[in-house]
């Protein structure tokens, strides 16, 4: 099973553009057949994913970027994320204790769980700087 | 683009925000200011109807959390209304549902907070 097409795409790292990247994967998803459901869960993935990189990685500095590539697979599509702010440790969520947090005024900490339950797969590196995170979806 | 907006009514002594559009980390402070003002008015039935509304993400479930036990503990709640599948969704997966009134139509809200 070979990739089938790649396409790419770069942000600056603000809030602002998170629009613009789920339009992005929504449209690639679309174009390789994921129904309604699965392009939500892939939307709502790659919106978490970006939003803890500008929030924890960058800190909100939206002087920073963000490369994105989209792969096609036979029968899943997979999403890169790169970033070269400061890493985090994405294997480290549970999932969350929303009562607990309520009780304590805390809020975050939802969207590395959400990520990985909406994803068939999530792998995370980060080498000389650079932060790479991909996460894939199968079709069926 | 604008891609989110929240308009304000009232009914039978509830004050209900209808959100439109997609929620997210950049929207939410509209959201967060929209609940502040409510509750700094001591306007604190709350519905929130998100009939309108297309997409939620974590950011925008945050501001719930953020401001339900506030709310609380002066005797009201901010109840949900009206979510499509695909939202509704989001907030099933985190276990929201066990913890806040979430109705498929705001006449069941408007109707619980004339119970209570």
């Amino acid at each position: 099973m070979g990739t089938l097409s790649t396409y790419q795409k770069s942000i600056d790292a603000s809030t602002k553009n998170l629009a613009e990247v789920r339009d992005f994967v929504d449209e690639h998803a679309k174009n390789h057949g994921f129904n309604k459901q699965q392009i939500a869960d892939i939307r709502l993935a790659v919106d978490e994913a970006i939003t803890n990189i500008i929030k924890h990685a960058y800190q909100q500095d939206d002087s920073r970027s963000i490369d994105i590539e989209v792969t096609l697979e036979e029968n899943s599509i997979c999403i890169q994320l790169q970033d070269t702010g400061k890493r985090f440790r994405m294997n480290k969520y549970s999932e969350p204790d929303i009562e607990k947090k309520i009780k304590e005024r805390k809020r975050g900490g939802m969207g590395l769980f959400l990520i990985h339950s909406l994803m068939d797969s999530v792998t995370y590196t980060s080498n000389n700087g650079l932060n790479e995170m991909v996460m894939c979806k199968n079709r069926s | 683009m604008k891609n989110f907006d929240i308009d304000h009514r009232n009914s039978s002594n509830c004050d209900i925000l209808d959100l439109h559009g997609e929620l997210d980390a950049h929207t939410a402070s509209e959201l967060e200011r929209a609940l502040q003002d409510l509750i700094a008015r001591d306007n604190i039935r709350i519905i929130v109807n998100f009939n309108k509304l297309e997409y939620i993400a974590s950011a925008g479930l945050g501001v719930f959390m953020a401001y339900i036990e506030d709310v609380r503990k002066d005797g009201g709640d901010i109840k949900l209304t009206n979510m499509n599948d695909k939202v509704f969704n989001v907030f099933d997966l985190l276990g929201f549902p066990a913890l806040y009134d979430i109705f498929e139509d705001e006449s069941e809200a408007i109707q619980k907070f004339s119970n209570s």
